[in-house]
């Protein structure tokens, strides 16, 4: 664990303590069950009560501005329990967006509404069934000071309950342009998408939506990847939370279950196979709090440690989860079991901002390989 | 002689294979009988198959098989998979119990159940696993008492797969609780007796055929017991075998991976798969999934010619679910968020059944024994390892 501040501190103990209580993992099976996307509710404390919306918001627009690293540990407790909530999606590719290319008009229209929780933000990037920045097809053309829209965005995070989404597109010169599209705006058909990780996504259609001159955000693609860098952190850090709890409950069974009148961790094919996880799990952490730290400090080497992190959590999480399965024998085959939950998740967030491979490969032109 | 052979079985697939069930997922015809008894194709091609005697195609006319030679029944498997055909009959009652009452069942018993096994019409479940005895399996605890006509069983079996289903079960149950292996039968029972509860239990692939099963006084007559009183586990060891055997099988098979990911991933300028990271695992796998299939076919070959080694069982066990894991990782990155569907819009046919696959797939290494145990058991059978501190299933 890196050094903490003692604000950073305070903040880790408080999530550890309010998700085990208000969001343990049955809470999330509620909501995958009756496919609510998010518990409406337990959003309202953690951006209300708690005030981890506001984690990345400037304190003028009414947030506390503690930075990544500080949203990391936030999302790392709520991965440990799988918690539904539309954080990232708002709390960090949101405000990272209007932060990082928002005027005054457009950071002052919203940023306060997200660090309230009042406004849920979608950020809408990948089609085809694919994360690639680069290949952006929707279409943003002239229509007199603003643009018109045509386009397939899926899967899009929070896509349905989303106020606003921010959507990537391709203007008439071919370059990349974020713009701030209202949920309900004429011209937007959203479907909900039913995954397996039982987590709010859509698909949404845009025919014809227009929008005005002031819906821009300013910096194209260097700005989407910014921005995505940003949610890609955020996410590793979640999915470090879900393997090491992954990999906590697996050991407390390896201590619990009896076969052949013995703990079955007692058995060394288990046993290295869980220091093996350990050590993955180790240098995870180390990867995704080196880039949120260079986050913070907008460094020039955030890109790289950001798909190191994105990377390595992808793959710790699949192997934490497959041995969660592996290891718990039948039961841990079982609907009723959490292993099942957290091996699912393992296939949508690697997925998500860029599977593992991407990383690699752009990691590798980052580094000049 | 075996080009006439494969002549015949062309033509014969061609005229009597259902095309609607054409490289359809056989898994779920397997094991989920209303599924499979919903689809009228089905039933005519099980039909079809169980009159020509093809569905337990090396079995005993006398028992509806078709008596077929090592080298008819491969090419019968070659011109299945030619056009994308499953064996119908290919189920718990066919890969397991058959060969295990041919080898050890009286005559009444192989006259009274082959038949329907190789006919499809009866469903087996195999009562096995307890909640206590999974790995170690021979500490099961359901008893079984004699009570002079007939014997009283009393106990709980788990993770009994299609048991909702099953017209039969094979159960192992103790009869002597002062021999850990040498306490065990092996006993067939009727899940109409009286006593016989199942419940079923949801897969995390959203599959319900796997059951818990309550056995409360179930009465079941003498002649139900195959082999010898307290000689069950050697034939069970026997027909885990068998399981393991039928385990392997096809494995390293399943539609080409190839064209998928030209058309998902997409090609470069020189053809070659765009994501060069993905493509060289689906080389890597493609590889691997050659070397196993030919390792199939050099073992089936050895044991044509009497030179079969089962201690090997176990070893092709593993690396068979592991191509086949392996393999279901892959569509489900070629796909890549397509995907990730679980039902309903978005997500065509092919995308929501690789997902169902890919989770379906973890239990390839968990269950006919997991995958550490076979490698226990080969490390002790197979190269004559010392006893670890722990004794292998
Ligand atoms: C989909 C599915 C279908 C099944 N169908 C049937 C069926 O029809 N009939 C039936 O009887 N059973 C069935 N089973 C049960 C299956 O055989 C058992 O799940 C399996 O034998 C493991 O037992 P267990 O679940 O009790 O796990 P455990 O034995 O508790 O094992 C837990 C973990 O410990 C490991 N372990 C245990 N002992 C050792 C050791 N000595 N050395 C190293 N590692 C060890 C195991 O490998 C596993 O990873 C099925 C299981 C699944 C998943």
């Amino acid at each position: 664990m890196a050094v903490l501040t003692e604000e950073q501190t305070m903040l880790r103990d408080m999530a550890a303590e309010w998700v085990p209580d208000r969001a343990p993992v049955t809470a999330f099976r509620r909501v995958a069950h009756e496919k609510l996307g998010h518990d409406p509710e337990l959003w309202a404390e953690i951006a209300g009560t708690m005030g981890w919306a506001g984690i990345l918001v400037p304190e003028e627009h009414g947030g506390s501005d503690f930075g990544y690293l500080s949203m990391g540990l936030v999302l790392e407790e709520m991965g440990r329990t799988l918690v539904a909530s539309p954080l990232i999606a708002t709390g960090v590719l949101g405000v990272a967006a209007l932060r990082l290319g928002g005027d005054a008009e457009q950071q002052t229209a919203w940023l306060a509404r997200i660090a309230t929780g009042e406004a849920i933000v979608a950020f809408a990037c990948d089609e085809d069934g694919r994360h690639d920045p680069a290949n952006v097809k929707l279409t943003a053309k002239r229509d007199g000071d603003g643009f018109r829209l045509d386009g397939v965005k899926a899967p899009v995070s929070e896509g349905v309950s989303a106020r606003l989404l921010i959507v990537a597109a391709r203007d008439e010169a071919g370059k990349i342009v974020l713009l701030l599209v209202p949920g309900d705006a004429a011209g937007v058909t959203r479907t909900r998408l039913d995954r397996i990780d039982g987590r709010e996504a859509a698909l949404i259609r845009f025919d014809g939506v227009t929008v005005g001159a002031d819906a821009a955000l300013t910096g194209g693609a260097a700005l989407l990847d910014r921005v995505l860098d940003r949610g890609r952190a955020a996410l590793a850090a979640e999915m470090l939370g879900s393997a090491t709890q992954a990999f906590e409950t697996t050991i407390d069974y390896l201590k619990t279950r009896v076969q052949f009148g013995q703990l079955i961790g007692s058995f060394q094919a288990l046993q290295h196979r869980a220091v093996a996880m350990q050590g993955e799990l180790l240098m995870t952490r180390s990867a995704v709090e080196a880039a949120l730290t260079a986050l913070d400090e907008d460094r020039d080497d955030a890109p790289m440690l950001v798909s190191l992190a994105k990377a390595i959590a992808g793959d710790t999480l699949r192997l934490c989860s497959r041995e969660m399965v592996q290891m718990h024998g039948g039961i841990g085959m079982t609907e009723e079991h959490d292993a099942g939950l957290y091996y699912k998740r393992s296939a949508t967030a690697d997925a998500t901002g860029g599977n593992s491979a991407f990383h690699r490969e752009r990691y590798a032109r980052l580094a000049g390989y | 002689m075996s080009e006439a052979f494969r002549a015949e079985a062309r033509a014969w697939m061609e005229d009597n294979f259902p095309p609607s069930l054409a490289f359809k997922n056989p898994v779920p015809y397997q094991n989920d009988a209303p599924y499979a008894e919903g689809d009228p194709d089905w039933i005519v091609w099980r039909d079809r198959m169980a009159e020509k005697g093809w569905g337990a195609p090396g079995w005993p006319k006398i028992y509806g098989g078709g008596e077929l030679g090592h080298a008819e029944i491969k090419i019968l498997t070659e011109e299945m998979r030619r056009i994308g055909a499953f064996n119908p009959m290919k189920m718990t009652g066919y890969t397991m119990l058959g060969p295990t009452l041919l080898e050890f069942g009286t005559e009444e018993q192989k006259a009274q159940h082959l038949p329907g096994v190789a006919a499809g019409t009866s469903r087996w479940c195999q009562g096995f696993s307890e909640p206590g005895a999974g790995s170690d399996l021979a500490s099961l605890q359901t008893r079984c008492v004699d009570m002079g006509d007939h014997y009283l069983v009393e106990g709980q079996k788990i993770w009994t797969s299609g048991a909702n289903h099953a017209d039969w079960c094979f159960a192992l149950v103790r009869t002597d609780t002062s021999s850990k292996q040498g306490g065990i039968s092996f006993l067939l029972i009727d899940m109409k007796s009286e006593g016989v509860e199942t419940r079923p239990i949801t897969l995390i692939s959203g599959s319900t055929h796997f059951c818990e099963m309550f056995l409360n006084a179930v009465k079941v007559p003498k002649d139900n017991l195959v082999g010898e009183l307290n000689k069950g586990w050697g034939i069970a060891k026997r027909l885990l075998q068998f399981e393991r055997d039928s385990l392997s099988e096809g494995r390293g098979e399943g539609v080409p991976l190839l064209p998928l990911a030209q058309e998902r991933v997409g090609t470069d300028a020189d053809g070659r798969i765009a994501d060069s990271d993905l493509r060289t695992r689906l080389v890597a796998h493609a590889m691997r999934a050659q070397a196993y299939n030919l390792t199939m076919g050099r073992i089936a070959a050895e044991g044509k010619a009497g030179q079969r080694n089962d201690a090997l069982v176990p070893v092709l066990k593993n690396l068979g679910s592991d191509v086949a894991q392996v393999r279901a990782d892959l569509i489900m990155e070629i796909l890549g968020e397509q995907g990730l569907g679980w039902s309903g819009e978005g997500y065509s046919d092919v995308e929501l059944d690789a997902s169902h696959q890919w989770l379906h797939a973890r239990a390839f290494s968990i269950y006919g024994g997991s995958f550490e145990i076979q490698n226990n058991i080969a490390a002790k059978v197979l190269l004559g390892l010392p006893s670890a501190p722990a004794p292998g299933r």
